[in-house]
């Protein structure tokens, strides 16, 4: 019987397994042959806390999803319509997001008595009935992919790590994928046995889709209208740590990176720790405080000063910001934000430390605050946060979170040469030098070590305004504060004016961080519903656009999506005295662009 | 393109002691150790041949973390215990510069503990001058990690009931390539002491042990009185016996390693200890004499060579530097093709 081919605008596929399963390689090596083939992907990767949970049980199950399509994507997909099942325990933890009338991949040969009980399953689910909704399509991964190695000879503990390649080869067929891109990657990575097993695997995968009878058809997703260029996958912290390199070389200031190992941050360490070529030193410090004060310390010789962290580390650090706002050097501090409070959900993503960069700090201490909206925009918002601090000597607070970290998404390669520069000017002239004189912008000179005539004493004890010599006067410490104040609203001077995305009037969505996709996509629905929406995303938190108030004026409506119990809610109706309505998630995951749609056409009444 | 600035340095060989000073005006109590340390300190500068604009000192909280305001370098008053970290920070980002850490018995054994002995175990090159008065002073008057059991002070009117760090045994505990000791009032054996703190590649760690007029006045009094001082102070000389009391005492060892105070006349000079400074388990030895039941000693007890950190990592800059064409825009762009890339047209 012929197999037919089915075209669709649209796949969300979740691989799902044991942590060890390599569900992370396959969802990774699926979305770069989607990539290349010309769709538009975004990816979510969902993984435990621990290393190597116990096999087969159900909190050590680690889940990639992606959403390819020929249009353009914003999300990693809502929920999934195929799901890959590696083991019972997948199936148990993932089953309840597969669409109705959903594919359903499941390896039979890990189904046994064993892993039933571990995922808590009283019956075979895979034979009692109990999944009618789904199109299931029971195969013995686990048979066929030591059928297919056993030729090369592989170990059985090394052979069965090939399951993984036999699940994606069969997926690949399903779509109607290439198999070349990831040979290619399997020859870089792997030479001798493990590439053939490997590519055996992966080529039975592919052949038993062919061959099999259950699979009676295929799919096939078409390229996207991508803007052209020259493109390749990036993560949220690669693109996060190429924006640092890169505000280096706009700035021509040495680079230096003081880090403690955290996560979902370490990634943007390991990156950089390998682009010493590029002059950028790293420096894995003791704890969080000894790796923000080598950053401080960095800046005050003259580098440009990074610190990298998530909520924790935030907390660990808080002090030596404060010294930073005092001694007004420049400096990026990135927080990868994760689920809270306390070491909380270190693998999950979560919005929830934009009031502690904001008032997190002892006494009254500023600080500009940036937010990256996706993958690829860390690099911008890296780039952005740098500019910043240079530009008014002040320390930066830059926000990631987990799910943009971790998540990767095909990204249009930026031309060096087409990015505006960032001037910097370091005091050099001796007559007449004040360490705490003021320009424009309000920052103060940087003058660095090693300038003859220049030398002076920074602390933390507060500053005279011009001299910077201690000073106790109390009118001098109200003008310090308002002047520390004054100068990271004058950031505001720089932005562009607030452009919503959608109708003038309706229901304004405002939203920062990583759920700019889910937000973006809510309202471009909630429109095509018919619905009065626009969407505005805010990349800096601190201080908030000029216009905003205005512009919230003009809806009647004003809807804040957030990944934390309304934090950005409470800043807006502080600041502009207007009723908002949050609308809040914490669950560790981002949102579906269908609960965000669902609530924006939901017309709720709000309390001023 | 560099942004750094390229200027004519000042001559180090004109340099004086008024060079190192500022016009702030010195705001510790009167009789307090820290002026004896800060006038050799500024006069020991000059002679370093370092211009000033290329000296840093960092410091903490505390009294003696006051010390960069009056230094005429640049300088940082900054958090309590991290100078150790902002230092290693300073030092890794432009290693031609001499950093120094200015630091108390609180901010460097207690708060900054960990802070200190990394900065020593990686053997950054920077000064670490560790003031000892066994006293928080400027929170007025409670006991320190350096206080003795039994220390009646305001948060321990019991007696405290810590044990005490000794910081020399610290520092080498911590792999410290350089450790040394010596009194705020010995203007003799201080300049000696800083010169070779300053002249050695590494991390050089100095416990000054300072009197605190106000709240631990006499702290060291039983071994700084100039009437008895050569019998309660042991000085380290490198290569000679170690002899104390005019001669007539040295430090000898029993036959299990104890050690032991040897009546040079009785026993003769070949059952004396000679100092080795390259030997740390010598060092570590020494560091455990204590007055009354031995002299205390004084000067330097270790000083071995070992690679800083500010240049092996400077190394591995200049080896990574030779995959990269010198056109940092280019080498950046060409980081970003890198990897899988693909064309849209």
């Amino acid at each position: 019987m012929p197999k037919t081919e089915t075209v669709l605008d649209e796949v969300t596929i979740r691989f799902a397994g044991d942590s060890g399963d390599g569900m992370q390689l396959t969802g990774s090596q699926f979305t770069h042959t989607s990539a290349l083939v010309g769709n538009d992907v975004s990816t979510f990767p969902d993984y435990p806390a621990e290393i190597r949970a116990p096999a087969g049980s159900l909190f050590g199950v680690s889940g990639f999803q992606l959403h390819f399509s020929s249009k353009a994507v914003l999300t990693p997909g809502d929920a999934p319509d195929v799901l890959v099942a590696m083991n019972p325990a997948a199936l148990k933890t993932n089953l309840g997001d597969l669409k109705v009338g959903g594919i359903l991949i499941a390896n039979t040969q890990a189904f046994d008595d064993k892993n039933l009980e571990r995922a808590g399953y009283a019956t075979n689910p895979l034979e009692d009935g109990s999944l009618g909704d789904y199109r299931v399509y029971p195969v013995d991964i686990t048979t066929m992919t030591l059928g297919a190695v056993a030729e090369v000879g592989l170990g059985q503990k090394a052979a069965l790590r090939c399951k993984n390649f036999f699940a994606l080869g069969l997926v690949y067929w399903l779509f109607n994928r290439p198999l070349e891109h990831t040979l290619d990657w399997l020859k870089e990575k792997f030479h001798g046995d493990v590439y053939d097993a490997n590519e055996k695997a992966l080529k039975a995968g592919y052949h038993y889709g062919e061959t099999a009878e259950a699979f009676d058809q295929s799919y096939v997703v078409e390229q996207a209208q991508i803007e052209p260029g020259l493109y390749r996958n990036i993560t949220g912290n690669e693109a996060l740590a190429l924006g640092l390199l890169a505000a280096c070389q706009l700035s021509g200031l040495k680079g230096y990176l003081g880090s403690y190992p955290i996560t979902p941050a370490s990634d943007i360490l390991h990156f950089l720790s390998k682009q010493k070529h590029l002059g950028f030193k790293t420096f894995q410090a003791e704890d969080e405080i000894a790796a923000v004060g080598a950053a401080l310390g960095a800046a005050f010789a003259g580098g440009l000063g990074v610190t990298t962290t998530s909520g924790p580390g935030m907390a660990l650090k808080a002090e030596a910001i404060g010294l930073a706002v005092m001694t007004e050097l420049p400096m990026v501090i990135v927080n990868v934000q994760r689920g809270g409070p306390s070491t909380g959900l270190p693998t999950k993503t979560e919005q929830s430390d934009l009031l502690q960069m904001l008032y997190g700090r002892n006494g009254e201490s500023p600080v500009p605050i940036v937010a990256a909206q996706s993958p690829g925009d860390c690099f911008y918002a890296a780039i952005e946060a740098a500019r910043i601090a240079v530009r008014h000597s002040v320390p930066v607070v830059l926000l990631s979170d987990g799910y943009v970290a971790n998540g990767a998404e095909p990204w249009k390669v930026p031309k060096m040469a087409d990015l505006p520069r960032i001037p910097v000017r370091f005091a050099t002239e001796a007559e007449g030098f004040e360490p705490y004189s003021r320009d424009d912008d309000l920052g103060r000179p940087w003058a660095i070590p090693g300038t003859p005539g220049l030398e002076h004493r920074l602390g933390g004890l507060e500053k005279q305004h011009l001299t910077g010599n201690v000073s106790y006067n109390p009118e001098n410490h109200e003008f310090m504060c308002q002047l520390r104040a004054d100068k990271v609203a004058k950031v505001a001077d720089h932005l562009p004016p607030t452009a919503p995305h959608g109708d003038a009037d309706g229901t304004l969505v405002i939203g920062w961080g990583g759920t700019f996709g889910a937000l973006r996509a809510a309202v471009d629905q909630a429109r095509q519903h018919g619905a009065k929406a626009a969407h505005v995303h805010l990349r800096h938190l601190n201080p908030l656009p000029k216009d905003l108030g205005e512009v919230m004026a003009r809806y009647e409506r004003v809807l804040v999506p957030e990944l934390n119990l309304g934090q950005l809610s409470f800043l807006l109706r502080a600041k502009y005295l207007r009723a908002v309505e949050p609308y809040t998630k914490l669950q560790g995951k981002p949102f579906k662009v269908s609960e965000v749609l669902a609530r924006i056409l939901e017309a709720k009444e709000v309390a001023a | 393109m560099t942004v750094y600035p390229n200027l004519q340095p000042t001559d180090p060989s004109g340099q004086t002691r008024k060079d190192f000073q500022t016009d702030q005006d010195v705001r510790w109590c009167p009789g307090c150790g820290d002026y004896s340390i800060l006038a050799n300190v500024q006069r020991t500068l000059p002679k370093l041949g370092i211009p000033r604009e290329n000296v840093v000192f960092i410091s903490g909280i505390g009294c003696s973390s006051r010390f960069p305001y009056y230094m005429g370098t640049y300088g940082m008053h900054s958090i309590h215990g991290r100078a150790p970290a902002i230092a290693t920070g300073v030092k890794t980002l432009n290693p031609e510069l001499s950093v120094w850490v200015i630091t108390g018995d609180g901010d460097a054994l207690s708060i900054g503990g960990n802070h200190l002995i990394h900065a020593l175990r990686r053997n950054v090159d920077l000064n670490i001058l560790l003031f000892n008065n066994k006293i928080y002073g400027l929170t007025k008057g409670q006991y320190s990690p350096t206080s003795e059991v039994g220390k009646r002070t305001k948060s321990t009117p019991y007696g405290s009931i810590d044990h005490p760090f000794n910081p020399v045994s610290v520092a080498l505990g911590a792999d410290a390539s350089f450790v040394a000791r010596v009194l705020d009032v010995d203007a003799k054996l201080m300049p000696v002491v800083l010169e070779r703190a300053a002249a050695h590649g590494g991390a050089s760690f100095v416990e000054i042990l300072q009197n605190c007029s106000i709240f631990n006045d006499g702290a060291w009094a039983d071994i700084s009185d100039r009437k008895t001082k050569h019998a309660t102070q042991l000085e380290l000389q490198h290569g000679l016996p170690l002899l104390f009391d005019k001669g007539t005492k040295g430090i000898g060892l029993d036959n299990r390693m104890h050690p032991r105070v040897v009546d040079v006349e009785a026993e003769g000079l070949d059952k004396v200890l000679v100092h080795d400074e390259t030997n740390p388990a010598m060092a570590y030895l020494l560091s455990r004499l204590t007055y009354p039941e031995f002299p205390t000693p004084m000067g330097v007890f270790l000083s071995i060579p070992r690679p800083t950190y500010d240049a092996e990592l400077e190394a591995q800059m200049r080896h990574a530097g030779r995959k990269a064409t010198g056109d940092g825009m280019a080498d950046m762009q060409a980081l970003l093709e890198s990897g899988r890339t693909w064309e849209v047209r």
